[in-house]
This record gives structure tokens, C-alpha cells and sequence, in this order.
């Protein structure tokens, strides 16, 4: 996915004059094209993180449009206050990317995980929280979120993620998920980096005479309130993944939803990772398996569930 | 007395006021830095008060946003809202809180009173007029105490790097933190040679000295390559001898017999005499 964030990077500051690109001293040579080409608008921030979010809000406030990046861990958690005041409080257009969202950075150990970015985030009024599912919502979403003109995190994984959609997502739209696919016996909500594996949830489901719908459900905030009023009008289980902790995340946020609008929350199942730091040793694979976050473990769950 | 001094202790006689009737704390703080905003906004920015949305001017951020009734002060008499509005202070709705609220009023860009916020946004105003080919300058006034933030020091350590010349940061020195001496609470001194090994063009003046001052912010020139930091030795509470340098004003809130006694020191024209 960063790979098609430095793509599009490059393509949407051809365009964006006012675009202005501040990373917090990662990638290396991964915007080399970008530097090449608006040297000018390029700042490596070093790793001074408070400092980057402070300096993009400033450069927001004399008439530019940042878009900040680096690891999800660092851009969230560190400069938080930065992010809730100097971004958040004044409602500024910055684009702040972290990458690695999840558990990307698994090997790296705790520090590097963001399973609770989220769940801050959301706390943040007015801002906007997309998680990107493959690398076309990568660069459909950053597209959206910079033309939104609002405060917008953006979620996107690391590398070598399987592609959902086949091409371009030519209607993207903040707020309004994706129909991936068809069925009436329980509907499948995934957000992020878990997207393909909710894809092959649903087609194994389907081949045991289950059908789920399914959706991408990019936007945390705002939620597609249509959507979720269909769905929980079928009163059917409605299970919600993401790689992200439990507490705090999109299922939460549905949860939240659904009690305020007098909605069977018994309906939802989430189907994100305990709330507890994960202490061990593993690549992102053995820690999906480990933490419950891997298409057989979401089959054995809606099977449960519904049988 | 000076015109600028004459000003400066308006802003003072304003402040004092403010607090009597909002009863809100930070005067010593206000006092302190009085001089220095009144030699910004009477002598050194270029500013537009009438259209402030104007991009080609030079910007002012108080990051020390706690001393805001000071620049509330200086905003009204520079004319970018009514006079007469400051007796709205801290009222419900009024345009002018505690500490500025983002757009409360024209003339304040940035919501400040979580110190350790202004520098690096002053940071990214300096490289967006760069980028934009704008040679306006941007200011910002700190407080000695906010330099216990991390994040001043990030933002300190990335201005000479980019050789932002059109960048003045101001401290604000008037030794005293909200419950103790500054140095006490954390070493600042040497503080200029901390910004000068950091890259700035540094200048330690008497904050209170006008030529001081002038001669010093006059150095900020976005033609240069180096941020200029000047590091403005105040007193706290400074113009009223029972306020200066007694750390209590930093959350008393004067009496009106010490509102009155503060303003004739002041050589102000109390409002019922």
C-alpha cells in the first residue's frame, strides 16, 4: 500500500500545487520521484513527530495543503496533542497518512504496532478516519480525504497487500462503503488491512451454502449510516473486522451507533483483537494467527454464530 | 514616557482590568510581555488590520496564549475589532476567552493556552510563505517556562536547518514558571547559547528596553538564512511595583483598590477619576 501511496503521491501533487508532502524521516528512496520532481514541497522532518503535526497545521493555516507521513504508531500517539489541537480543534485540510497501520510492523514488537490508533482517533471531533483495504482504496482514499479539505486520517498497510478491488474505485466517497459482494444471511464489515481475508471469509462461506454480503467499510468516521440502517433492518448477524483492538474501533463505533438509534446491538459480533498488548515474537502472519485474525478464524466464528 | 511606553502601559492598564473583571488568573504573565507586544504591533509588523485574511503580511502568534488579554489589547487598539468589545471578555459567547478559541477573533491565527504549539506552527507558517514566494515574516512570543517542552526544541532544532530567515521567535524571560523559578524547575540557562548552538542568530536584550527591542526584532529579515531568537530578559508583572517579580500574580486576581492603585502607577487615567 505504500507503494501506491508514493504513486499517487506524485500524480496528486502534479495537480495540487498547494500539495505539500512532510515526512517524519521514513522511506527512504520511496519518494524519490516526488523529491525529484517538487523538491519544494517536500520536508523530511526528521523523527520529530509533534513538531511535523505542528508544522503542517501552520503551513494549513498560510493557505498550503499537507499531507503528513509516516509509521501509524509514531503519527498518532506521540503528537497526539498536536494532532487534537493544532489539526483537529482548528479543522484544518491536513492529510495525515500512517503507514504500517495494524499489526504491519509486527516483528518490530510492540512499539510499532497500532491497534488502538483508532480508537484516539475517533475520539477527535470532526475528524475523518478512512482505513484502507487494498492499495486502490489507498489512493482512492487519499484522493477523497485531500479533496475533502478536511482533517482526515488515512490508515493504509505496508507492503505486498492482495489487491480486493481490480482497478481504479472511480466513486469513492468518504462515508459511503463498498458492496464487494451479495447475500442474506449475514453481512461481513471490514475495514483496512483484514479486507482481503474478509473476501475469503465470505467466498468460503458461500461455498458451505452461507451467504454473506460484504462491504469495505472504509470510513470509521463518518459511518454510512444508509448502510447500517439496511442491514440491521434484516436482523441478521453483522460481523465487523478490522485489524485493530476490539475497544474502540469500527465495531465500536457501530455498536455506538446502533444503540443510538434504537438498533438490536446483539446483532454485531466484532471481530477485532483483545484488548491487551500483544507481548510476543511474530511477523504479521503468526501474530494475525495468534491474536484471532485470519480468514479460518472468521469462518469458525460466523459459523458459530450462525448455526 | 515614551509613546511606545505609553502604549505599552495601556495594554498593561487593559490587562490589569480584564482580570479584575473576568477573574481570570496570568496577569504577572501579560505584564511581563506588554512592552514586547506593543514594539511588534506599533513598530515592527507589517500588518493589514483591516484585512487580515490578507496572506501578504507578516504574522504574529502568541504561543504564551495564557498573556492573551495583553494582545487582546493590542488587537482592539490596532483596530482589528471594537474597543469597546473587550468588556465582553470571558463572557458567555463573547468573542474573547480565556485563552483565544481558533477564529475567535480576526487578527489571532492560532488557538493557544497548551503551551509548546506556536513555534512549530510559527515553523510552518515561515515555510509556507517560502513555498508560496511570499517574503513575509512570522513572529512568535514563548514563555520561559513553555521551553520545558520537547517540542519547542524539535521545532528549534528544524528552522536553522531550513534557514527559515523570515522566522523571529521571542522568549518571553521573566524567570518565573506557574509554581517556581524557572531555572529551578529546569536548567534554561545558558538559554540563548542553547538557541545559538541550535543554529539561530540570537540576541539577549532587557525586554523592557524599547531600543533593545526594536534593534533586535529588526534583525528578523526574510532575506537571511538564519531565524532570528531573541531572548528578552522581563519581570513578571513588570509596571506595578506590587506585582513585579512576586510569582503570586501569577493566578492572584487584583482587588479594585489594586486595580486602581496599579492603574496610577501606571500613569493611566482610572475610569472613575
Amino acid at each position: 500500500m505504500r507503494n501506491a501511496f508514493a504513486d499517487e503521491i506524485v500524480q496528486l501533487a502534479s495537480e495540487k500545487k498547494r500539495l505539500a508532502l512532510l515526512s517524519g524521516d521514513i522511506g527512504n528512496r520511496l519518494f524519490d520521484t516526488y523529491k525529484e520532481r517538487y523538491a519544494d514541497r517536500f520536508l523530511n522532518c526528521g523523527v520529530a513527530e509533534a513538531n511535523m503535526v505542528g508544522m503542517a497545521a501552520g503551513m494549513a493555516l498560510s493557505g498550503l495543503r499537507p499531507v503528513i507521513y509516516t509509521i501509524a504508531s509514531f503519527l498518532i500517539f506521540r503528537p497526539y496533542e498536536q494532532i487534537r489541537l493544532d489539526i483537529g480543534y482548528h479543522n484544518l485540510p491536513v492529510v495525515i497518512v500512517g503507514v504500517g497501520g495494524g499489526l504491519s510492523y509486527a516483528s518490530n514488537g510492540g512499539t510499532h504496532h497500532s491497534m488502538e490508533d483508532i480508537a484516539v482517533m475517533r475520539a477527535i471531533p470532526g475528524m475523518q478516519i478512512i482505513s484502507a483495504g487494498d492499495a486502490w482504496e489507498v489512493r482512492a482514499g487519499l484522493r477523497a480525504a485531500y479533496e475533502s479539505g478536511k482533517p482526515t486520517y488515512l490508515r493504509i498497510g505496508k507492503k505486498r497487500e492482495p489487491l480486493v478491488h481490480k482497478d481504479r474505485i472511480a466513486d469513492f466517497k468518504i462515508g459511503k462503503a463498498i458492496p464487494l459482494r451479495d447475500g442474506d444471511d449475514a453481512s461481513i464489515l471490514a475495514s483496512g488491512n483484514l479486507l482481503p481475508f474478509a473476501k475469503e471469509t465470505s467466498e468460503t462461506l458461500s461455498r458451505q451454502g452461507i451467504e454473506t454480503s460484504l462491504h469495505s467499510f472504509h470510513t470509521i468516521s463518518h459511518l454510512d449510516e444508509e448502510l447500517l440502517n439496511k442491514l440491521f433492518k434484516r436482523e441478521k448477524p453483522i460481523f465487523v473486522i478490522e485489524e485493530h483492538n476490539r475497544n474502540g474501533g469500527l465495531g465500536t463505533a457501530i455498536l455506538e451507533w446502533a444503540n443510538s438509534q434504537n438498533r438490536d446491538t446483539r446483532l454485531i459480533h466484532r471481530l477485532g483483537a483483545q484488548n491487551e498488548f500483544f507481548h510476543r515474537t511474530a511477523n504479521q502472519t503468526e501474530a494475525r494467527g495468534m491474536l484471532d485474525l485470519t480468514a479460518g478464524h472468521f469462518l469458525n466464528r460466523i459459523l458459530e454464530v450462525t448455526s | 514616557m515614551s509613546e511606545l511606553q505609553q502604549i505599552a502601559n495601556e495594554l498593561r492598564g487593559i490587562a490589569i482590568e480584564l482580570s479584575f473583571k473576568g477573574r481570570t488568573p496570568h496577569l504577572g504573565s501579560s505584564l511581563s510581555c506588554a512592552d514586547i507586544i506593543a514594539a511588534l504591533y506599533w513598530e515592527i509588523l507589517d500588518i493589514n488590520p483591516q484585512n487580515p485574511e490578507e496572506p501578504q503580511q507578516d504574522r504574529f502568534i502568541l504561543s504564551k496564549g495564557h498573556a492573551v488579554t495583553t494582545l487582546y489589547a493590542a488587537l482592539a487598539k490596532k483596530g482589528y475589532f471594537p474597543v469597546e468589545e473587550l468588556s465582553t471578555y470571558v463572557e458567555a459567547d463573547s468573542r474573547l476567552p480565556e485563552h483565544p478559541i481558533p477564529g475567535c477573533i480576526p487578527g489571532i491565527d492560532l488557538a493557544t493556552g497548551s503551551l509548546g504549539h506556536g513555534l512549530s506552527v510559527a515553523v510552518g507558517m515561515a515555510l509556507a510563505n517560502r513555498i508560496q514566494k511570499l517574503d513575509n515574516r512570522v513572529f512568535t512570543l514563548l514563555s520561559d517556562g513553555e521551553c520545558n517542552e520537547g517540542s519547542i526544541w524539535e521545532a528549534a532544532m528544524f528552522a536553522p536547518t531550513h534557514k527559515l530567515g523570515n522566522l523571529c521567535a521571542i522568549v518571553d524571560f521573566n524567570k518565573w514558571q506557574a509554581t517556581g523559578r524557572s531555572q529551578e524547575v529546569m536548567s534554561l540557562e545558558p538559554l540563548e547559547k542553547k538557541f545559538e548552538s541550535f543554529g539561530w542568530n540570537t540576541y539577549r536584550i532587557d525586554g523592557h528596553s524599547f531600543d533593545e527591542l526594536l534593534s533586535a526584532l529588526r534583525k528578523c529579515e526574510s532575506s537571511q538564512e538564519t531565524p532570528t531568537a531573541i531572548i528578552a530578559d522581563t519581570v513578571k508583572g513588570k509596571g506595578v511595583s506590587f506585582m513585579e517579580d512576586d510569582n503570586n500574580w501569577h493566578y492572584r486576581i487584583p482587588t479594585k483598590e489594586e486595580v486602581e492603585l496599579a492603574k496610577r502607577e501606571l500613569g493611566l487615567i482610572t475610569l472613575n477619576s
